[in-house]
């Protein structure tokens, strides 16, 4: 199986991911698939090695997922990271992705998790059906 | 599984280098970190304990130059080898592209490389993935040991051991001084960039685009 971003699908996860930092005055967004590759990103990340953050981050993701068995629960659908002046909030996007929003106190934690949950439904149809397309080659 | 992208004409591929532990796998990763030009590589990444044994992974990503158009990245990842991180190795095998075992020329190792080589074989069936199938290459480290106070297996032996049923490309190294460190990668980048252009091509076929 292998995963093909096409133009199309990169245009509407941009617009998704565009529309998120607009509404939600977050710094950047980023989408990675749970293996740790870097499917898109959006905002303003200067200094960050996304590729690092992408595999930390699906590191991270994956090992709450045991914790999460461990307790008897699925998974835990949502990650918080509270740092002196940046955060960090990671949400499951379906079965094989996830959404990482970095942001600062300019913004709330409130607002950011309004934002990515009217976000989020449409985001995993859009990553669902492109690794269904995968799926069938 | 590697992510074909169309806008941006990239190919990400995983490789991940498994053994069991202390067999060099990070001494491979840090050793390529070491030579190559800051321009084609990120930063080395890794989670460690204190007593420098890989806790989750060490990660590096490389430039490889271009296929049909196409950038191809790949990036490059270790397992803990302890028998006891077991629900780790699996979390980094997820959508694994090719897999390089290294193995310990020490003869005190012997039982742990055909230990991890089944356990490599076992966590990849789960994901439905043979080891027959995956791009593999196989390191034997740690030769530069030899004619010293600690005793080597034979090559002969270690061929037999792990390499019998598999018949993958192996090769000598000593991580530590940096022989056979490149050649393995070579190998292994050539390996899965071979396997990804054939599913290019299919795709072009198809014409996704």
């Amino acid at each position: 199986m292998n995963v093909v971003i096409t133009k199309k699908d990169l245009e509407k996860i941009d617009s998704c991911l565009g529309n998120m930092i607009s509404t939600s005055s977050a710094n950047a967004v980023l989408l990675i698939d749970r293996s740790g590759q870097l499917i898109a990103h959006h905002g303003d990340t200067p200094d960050i090695d996304t590729a690092s953050l992408a595999a930390l981050t699906a590191a991270n993701f994956g090992a709450t997922v045991e914790i999460a068995r461990l307790l008897g629960e699925e998974e835990f659908t949502l990650l918080f990271h509270k740092g002196r002046s940046e955060n960090v909030y990671f949400s499951a996007v379906g079965e094989n992705a996830i959404l990482v929003t970095l942001f600062d106190d300019k913004t709330s934690l409130g607002l950011v998790r309004l934002r990515i949950s009217q976000m989020v439904d449409e985001l995993s149809r859009i990553v669902a059906s492109m690794f269904e397309k995968g799926r069938k080659r | 599984m590697p992510f074909i992208n169309f806008s941006k004409d990239e190919i990400q591929c995983k490789i991940v280098y498994y053994g069991p532990g202390f067999c060099g796998k990070t001494t491979n990763l840090q050793y390529i970190f070491s030579k190559t030009h800051e321009e084609t590589r990120g930063k080395m990444v890794s989670i460690d304990t204190k007593g420098d044994r890989t806790l989750f992974f060490d990660l590096l990503s490389l430039n490889l130059g271009k296929i049909r158009g196409m950038d191809i990245r790949v990036q490059l990842y270790t397992v803990p080898g302890q028998v006891h991180y077991d629900a780790t190795r699996k979390l980094v095998l997820k959508g694994v592209d090719g897999v390089v075992f290294v193995a310990d020329s020490l003869k005190v190792q012997r039982k742990k490389n055909i230990e991890s080589l089944i356990n490599l074989a076992k966590n990849l069936a789960e994901k439905g993935i043979s080891i027959r199938t995956i791009p593999l290459v196989i390191q034997y480290n740690k030769r530069d040991l030899d004619g010293t106070d600690s005793e080597i297996l034979p090559m002969e032996t270690l061929e037999k051991d792990l390499n019998s049923m598999l018949k993958v490309p192996s090769f000598t190294a000593s991580a530590l001084k940096g022989a056979g460190v490149f050649e393995t990668l070579r190998a292994i980048s050539k390996l899965v960039v071979k396997d990804v252009s054939r599913k290019v091509m299919m795709m072009d076929k198809q014409q996704v685009k």
